[in-house]
């Protein structure tokens, strides 16, 4: 009688509670959303109306007219391609080049282990800063050059102490088997080491892919004019200033914004079209890898 | 029959010694492959990370970057710059914005988060928890441009959604210029952080709620806990420990960025003449300074302060993690 009792006062706490829950999860998918939603209608809407306001997550006046004004000028295409060039080598790079250290690093008998472990993970605590990095990189003479966004960012210590305690985990039989075969360590890497740890790599390459592609920073420091190397996000980020700047009515100096004059398109519309079509890429990647990165990040959080 | 001992003991270590000389080369024959694969990763750590470390001399000069400049025809000036930093006007306000959005971004970070995966776990519903979940996270995909665009938009007084809803709701009477004023920034920037993180910090915090051992809810059922009773004393204390470790790894990032990227790129993005005076962070200083002006010598004091700090914090925070560790053993 008293459980019964007890029960059913419950019950109606959980009411309560499966309501509010609920309030709060609507709200919440409705503020991450309505930005991405209405990003969309304006970039599918005819410019000039959008101007107007007023759009909310369905446009007024499609119009495919935004996204030809994006492809045909040539800025951004060019700009889309170099995003893709960068990301791509990049993510290829990282995921071998993590692996592999990751695999020396695994083997006990190593001499050089605890010198390169201790090597690497220092790098995770300091950072020499953002003028001795533009003088390394002026020196390399990176400045200018396509190379600049791959080759400063190849590994991360991080990265190495994840797929590291991943490969532990694999059976050491397997390696030593390899060996009585007559395996060298690079066959055993390539052929065994490297298919299994697959799950920890895609968290890598994922992580490496955000990165690059959302990254607009190294491309402002060291090539801001050369129009080549631009990125998309770059292309965003100039947008995004000479906004401002038109707010204080001084002129946009973007070289896009030469080009857009002479379309029917304004500057929020096509702001939105580049938005969409810098954020298609990612938003295409991340649901295929979700099944490994949780399992990935759960191994690298409960190993360190 | 003494010195005979002595002899056979020479003997036996000189040839230890030649076996251990000869297992030396034998491991090195060995790991010849092991160290192809990693030594010249471990030359790249060093050009990349540890040689550009002396670029922190020029804290200590007045460097001028002209075309023949090296390293060692500066003028050296000794704490001079480091001095100009501290007494300028500029430091202080540029250290106080930097540690006050930390903190703000600390606080709030980790309530929300803790908040949205008590929420989460209560959802019974896999399916509908699984939906909500991967779209809590989506916005943490995304740039730091784009968010800044949408945070702009939103926030204009040009149709922006945030002026139009709360003219039309009677809050306020007319459009409010947000990113104008200084006072508002650091609020905008906690929210838009929380708008951006929260979906992807509370992933860690499910992770520890789902490793709760299930037979202490079912006791503590029969017990008759309702379902606020189970939260408060069974999931918070379930996930105190994971909650303890990220505490102490975002202090000691206090300095760095104030949690992740985003330290720096929003307030370089939505940063501008009239808000200044709020949204500079010493990384935009060391920017503005550094780049902009060519103050290549201030700047990489200013850079140099901050990794220190951040370095001494990172030791002084796992110091205390140890003793807490040993207290919680206890």
């Amino acid at each position: 009688m008293y459980i019964k009792i007890g029960k059913k006062r419950h019950s109606i706490y959980d009411v309560g509670f499966n309501t509010f829950n609920g309030i709060v999860m609507v709200f919440l998918m409705l503020v991450t959303l309505y930005p991405f939603l209405n990003t969309l209608a304006i970039s599918f809407n005819e410019g000039i109306d959008a101007v107007r306001g007023g759009i909310h997550i369905w446009p007024r006046e499609f119009s495919l007219q935004n996204y030809r004004a994006v492809f045909v000028g040539g800025t951004i295409y060019r700009a889309f391609f170099v995003s893709v060039a960068r990301t791509v080598l990049a993510a290829v790079l990282n995921v071998f080049l993590t692996a592999m250290l990751a695999y020396c690093l695994s083997r006990k008998e190593y001499v050089l282990n605890r010198f390169i472990t201790v090597a690497f993970v220092l790098t995770m605590y300091f950072n020499a800063g953002l003028i001795p990095n533009y003088q390394l990189i002026r020196s390399l003479n990176l400045l200018n050059n396509f190379w600049v966004y791959v080759l400063p960012a190849m590994i991360s210590a991080f990265n190495v102490i994840v797929v590291r305690t991943y490969i532990q985990t694999i059976p050491e039989s397997l390696i030593e088997s390899a060996k009585l075969d007559g395996a060298g360590d690079f066959k055993i890497f390539m052929r065994i080491i490297f298919p299994l740890t697959k799950p920890a790599l895609a968290v890598v390459g994922m992580f490496t892919i955000i990165y690059q592609w959302n990254n607009w920073f190294d491309t402002l420091l060291y090539a801001p004019s050369k129009q080549s190397l631009s990125t998309l996000q770059y292309e965003l980020q100039k947008l995004l200033a000479s906004s401002f700047q038109q707010n204080t009515s001084a002129r946009a100096t973007s070289s896009l914004s030469a080009e857009l004059a002479s379309d029917m398109v304004t500057p929020v519309s096509i702001q939105a079209a580049i938005t969409v079509v810098a954020m298609v890429p990612v938003l295409c990647v991340y649901p295929v890898l979700q099944r490994y990165f949780i399992a990935g990040l759960n191994v690298g959080g409960v190993k360190e | 029959m003494q010195e005979s001992n002595l002899n056979t003991e020479v003997r036996s270590s000189m040839v230890v010694r030649k076996t251990n000389r000869k297992k030396m080369w034998d491991t090195i024959k060995n790991q010849k492959q092991l160290m192809f694969m990693s030594v010249p990763l471990l030359i790249y750590i060093f050009i990349f990370n540890y040689y550009p470390l002396y670029g922190w001399l020029m804290a200590f000069q007045n460097y001028r970057p002209r075309r023949d400049a090296t390293m060692f025809n500066q003028e050296w000036v000794g704490l001079d710059n480091f001095k100009f930093l501290f007494t300028q006007h500029d430091f202080g306000r540029v250290l106080r914005n930097t540690i006050g959005m930390s903190v703000i971004n600390l606080i709030l970070s980790f309530v929300t988060a803790i908040v949205l995966a008590l929420l989460l776990n209560e959802i019974k519903n896999l399916f509908v928890k699984k939906t909500i979940q991967t779209i809590s996270y989506l916005p943490y995909f995304i740039s730091w441009v784009i968010a800044a665009t949408i945070v702009s938009q939103a926030l204009s007084t040009d149709n922006g959604i945030i002026n139009n809803m709360l003219v039309s709701l009677r809050i306020i009477d007319e459009p409010i210029l947000w990113l104008a004023e200084g006072k508002y920034f650091w609020g905008i920037f906690g929210i838009a952080n929380v708008w951006k993180q929260v979906g992807f910090n509370a992933i860690i915090y499910l992770g520890a709620m789902a490793s709760i051992d299930p037979n202490l809810y079912e006791a503590a059922e029969i017990d008759g806990a309702g379902r606020m009773k189970k939260m408060l004393h069974i999931t918070l204390p379930g996930i105190k420990s994971t909650f303890v470790v990220l505490l102490i790894m975002n202090v000691a990032h206090l300095l760095s960025t104030g949690g992740g990227a985003g330290g720096f790129e929003f307030q370089y993005l939505l940063g501008r003449g009239s808000n200044i005076a709020w949204s500079e962070t010493i990384d935009v200083f060391t920017l503005r300074y550094g780049i902009r002006m060519g103050n290549f010598s201030l700047a990489t004091a200013a850079g140099m302060f901050k990794t220190l700090v951040s370095i001494s914090l990172v030791f002084l925070v796992n110091g205390l993690a140890k003793k807490l560790g040993e207290n919680r053993l206890i």
